[in-house]
């Protein structure tokens, strides 16, 4: 069970005097309960590359397998693949549409054909999931703030129980108790249900937190992909693609170079705050801290 | 920058044409046009597709983005030349039952396809080489004259610049809404009338809501910078009329009487 591109190319514009290539000869297969990081400068293809998971793209060549069936084979349900397969856009304005958020949120398990019950469920369920509460329900999608708005969007496509979740930027404009609780969110859904997540972040910090497996992109192609500490140890590379490591890198790396033996690949700051407490001789943690303090 | 000249299908490259002044170029299309109207022989359209010719070849657009605008009158055209070639009456050349085709038929039909897809080609010289904001441009310089009527041709302009310019916004963002709502199991494609009509409310109202947010900006934006109106207001780069300009005039009243000297040849 799983998601394999097989030298997925995408040429926006094909013919035209503007073409494009936004992917060229992209190769991955994504295992069921992986957390993946995507990454990538500004126009690098990550967009474009999530879109052709769920079939809204269609490769320009190359394949696509979901579960093993090639999705460009004619009759296959497009539809199906959809409900299975969850993708969270860029801008909520772009999906909200309905008169409250209830509705709103209820709209993707409707298209299901599911019974009136049953979307109601999972519409309170997703609800509660992003942490929205029933005295949101009534109101207006258009009259919340824009992390709220963020919300209800991502509880639109949780609402459909998709198997794989993919998710484009979705902490933009969440301040940070908003991204810890929906990247916590995130977490759980992957650990508890085993949501196969799919992660598109400008935050290196997020990304090492929570990923287990990173994919770096560059002008459309796929340069890095392995687990998020080995990429982040190419830092210098990533930088020359205007992209960074984790701010814990640079700490690590700076120590390293003072001649403190400290292991390169620490991406988080706990991993790096018990490392460094760990060699100056205290064991672990806070307790002993704050005995100290 | 991609995005916003693909409307008006402009094909950005470097030529002699691209650089012309867009009110010479408004000049020549209107007088390529008239000319075709001049054209009664083969002489005629023989001088008017050697002028089209050399006015393509400058402009180094591909020939096949030239084609391109003709697909729009292609059924036109077919109606066209079948009314001319079965109902001119004349020496007949050829019948099958009531239908007949005369000489004078072909004639006419062979003139009326080359005239309209001349036409066709003529203006998509400029929509080729010239972009929206060119175009309105020149168009708010040539038709000046007209604000001593009352006709506030500098907002007409200005509307039309930026209608222009929104347009392929609003298709992109038509198209991302789509897709974000194709993702939540819309179905845009099937279904009878009243479903599908339906079906577009999704889209429509996230559409709608964009655009009026997109517009109250501008406009913001505008006021921000003083925008007033066209009274009193300068360009950064005025339209001013180059040699290359002068030349093409002279060129384009030359040919305006070749065309209209080969009514003579007979
Ligand atoms: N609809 C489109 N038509 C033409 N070109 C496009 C279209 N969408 C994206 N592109 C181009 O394809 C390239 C990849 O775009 P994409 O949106 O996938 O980038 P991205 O990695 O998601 O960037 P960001 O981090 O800004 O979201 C860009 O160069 C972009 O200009
Ligand atoms: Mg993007």
């Amino acid at each position: 069970m799983s998601i394999k591109a097989v030298n997925l190319t995408h040429i926006y514009g094909e013919g035209t005097a503007f073409e494009q290539y936004a992917l060229r000869d992209v190769n991955f297969e994504i295992e069921d309960g992986q957390f993946i990081g995507l990454i990538g400068h500004t126009g690098s293809g990550k967009s474009t590359l999530i879109q052709h998971l769920n079939g809204l793209l269609k490769a320009t060549s190359g394949e696509l397998y979901y579960n093993g069936e090639n999705i460009y084979a004619p009759g296959y349900d497009m539809k199906a693949l959809r409900s299975k397969v969850g993708l969270v856009f860029q801008y909520p304005e772009h999906q909200l549409f309905e008169v409250d958020v209830f509705s709103d949120v209820c709209f993707g398990p409707k298209n299901q054909g599911l019974k009136k019950e049953e979307v109601e469920e999972r519409a309170r369920k997703a609800l509660e999931l992003v942490g929205l509460d029933e005295s949101f329900y009534a109101q207006s999608p258009f009259e919340l703030s824009g992390g709220q708005k963020r919300r209800v969007a991502i509880a639109g496509v949780l609402a459909m129980d998709p198997e794989v979740l993919i998710l484009d930027e979705p902490t933009a404009g969440l301040d940070p108790k908003g991204r810890d609780e929906i990247l916590g969110q995130l977490e759980r859904l992957h650990r508890d249900r085993g949501m196969t997540i799919i992660l598109v972040s400008h935050s290196m910090e997020d990304i090492a937190r929570y990923a287990d497996r990173l994919i770096v992109m560059n002008h459309g192609e796929k340069v890095f992909d392995d687990t998020p500490r080995n990429v982040f140890r190419s830092y210098k590379e990533l930088e020359s693609m205007g992209l960074a490591a984790p701010q814990v890198t640079y700490i690590v790396q700076a120590l390293r170079r003072e001649g403190i033996p400290i292991d390169d690949s620490l991406i988080t700051v706990e991993e790096a705050r018990d490392a460094i407490l760990s060699m100056v001789g205290l064991k672990t943690g806070r307790t002993e801290k704050k005995q100290n303090a | 920058m991609l995005r916003e000249i693909t409307l008006g299908q402009y094909y950005p490259v470097d030529s002699v044409i691209h650089r012309m002044d867009p009110r010479t170029k408004l000049l020549g299309t209107l007088l390529f046009i008239i000319s075709l109207f001049c054209a009664d022989n083969i002489w005629g359209y023989g001088a008017a597709a050697l002028f089209l010719a050399a006015v393509i070849k400058l402009s180094r657009v591909p020939f096949k983005f030239m084609v391109r605008g003709l697909k729009a009158v292609l059924v036109l055209l077919l109606i066209s030349v079948s009314f001319n070639l079965f109902l001119t009456s004349g020496q007949v050349i050829f019948q099958i039952g009531f239908l007949k085709i005369t000489l004078e038929g072909v004639r006419t039909a062979a003139f009326m396809a080359l005239r309209l897809i001349f036409l066709v080609l003529g203006s998509s010289v400029m929509t080729l080489t010239t972009t929206p904001n060119e175009l309105t441009d020149g168009l708010e310089k040539g038709l000046g004259f007209l604000n001593r009527v009352g006709v506030p041709v500098h907002e007409v302009a200005m509307m039309m610049s930026i209608a222009l310019r929104f347009i392929p916004i609003l298709i992109e963002e038509a198209d991302k809404i789509m897709k974000a709502q194709m993702a939540r199991g819309a179905d845009f494609e099937s279904g009878n009338l009243v479903q599908r009509a339906k079906s577009m409310v999704p889209l429509l109202v996230p559409l709608f809501i964009s655009a009026f947010r997109r517009a109250t900006d501008l406009a913001m934006a505008m006021e921000a910078r003083c925008y007033r109106g066209g009274e009193g207001r300068t360009k950064m780069k005025p339209l001013r009329y180059q040699k290359r300009d002068r030349v093409s005039q002279v060129v384009l009243v030359l040919y305006l009487a070749v065309m209209i000297g080969t009514r003579f040849v007979s």
